[in-house]
């Protein structure tokens, strides 16, 4: 029950952080392209990543993992918004954005997952 | 075509409404924290009822972030083609709720996980297929809301 609550601290912040960000990132840059969804989505597979390889050599308290882990990273971080902004491209011909899209999201999302792994088994 | 359809559910500053929503309602941010913390207490509940082992393929992730891109096809179908919802319906649900409920973070690093355990095929399949799923999974939800209201004759916009 109480990983509950570790889980809503992290995500109470993660989900309004995602909407700021967004915001931030399209109040100065404007286009087609979602990079603030994306922006999101690879520093959280990075933060995700780092908590992971720490768990590895050290002892990470539950209370850590779901509240940054759980809640914080998988709050920050979405599929149902990069789904649809797939989606939305695609219906918009905008073919060469959402290839652009779901392979700088998928590539930089797994390996800044991996890299943040590799620095959290070195830390 | 005069109106903009939003490519970013999240937010889409070129929807003057949406641009204007931060300064209207000053519940946006707490509305969006309470709905994340529903969608991600969801997703742990899922988690806990499914645990996976790291080196088979995250069913639990898998159909946790197909239900929420099913969910903001019908959402998004409401918020843009029917028009008329709440401001802080979209915040609420979107942002919040489905946001809070997937996750790319778990999916990356699983991926990658996989690729660790010595299944890099299996990592490959989840990496793209999830992808394909969710991509599905929004095309059923948004077309299939859209063909429902039209036979209902509730589509404001008929015309797309």
């Amino acid at each position: 029950m109480t990983g509950l609550l570790w889980v809503c601290l992290g995500a109470a912040l993660g989900a309004p952080g995602r909407y700021l960000v967004d915001r931030a990132v399209q109040a100065r840059h404007d286009s087609v392209m979602p990079w603030g969804t994306m922006l999101v989505n690879v520093v959280g597979s990075f933060a995700l990543g780092v908590l992971t390889g720490l768990s590895t050599s050290h002892e990470v308290p539950d209370a850590v993992s779901l509240t940054l882990g759980m809640g914080l990273c998988g709050a920050l971080t979405t599929y149902s918004t990069f789904g649809y902004e797939m989606f939305r491209l695609l219906e918009d011909g905008a073919r060469r954005s959402a290839v652009l899209n779901a392979g700088i999201s998928l590539v930089a999302g797994v390996g800044f997952a991996a890299l943040g792994y590799a620095l959290g088994v070195a830390l | 075509m005069s109106q903009h359809i939003p490519v970013d559910p999240d937010v889409d500053l070129h929807v003057p409404a949406q641009r204007r929503e931060w300064s209207r309602h000053r519940f946006v941010l707490p509305v969006i924290a309470i709905g994340g913390m529903l969608g991600a207490s969801a997703r742990y509940a899922a988690a806990e009822a499914w645990p996976m082992a790291t080196d088979e393929l995250p069913w639990t992730t898998l159909a946790v972030n197909a239900l929420g891109c099913l969910l903001i096809g019908v959402l998004m179908v409401f918020v843009v083609d029917l028009g008329g919802a709440h401001p802080l319906l979209r915040p609420f649900l979107g942002v919040g709720v489905l946001g809070g409920f997937t996750t790319f973070s778990t999916y990356t690093v699983e991926t990658h996980g996989l690729i660790q355990a010595g299944r890099p095929g299996l990592a490959l399949g989840y990496w793209a297929g999830t992808l394909v799923v969710a991509l599905v999974a929004v095309s059923v939800g948004v077309l299939g809301t859209r063909t429902a209201l039209r036979a209902g004759g509730r589509d404001r916009r008929s015309d797309r």
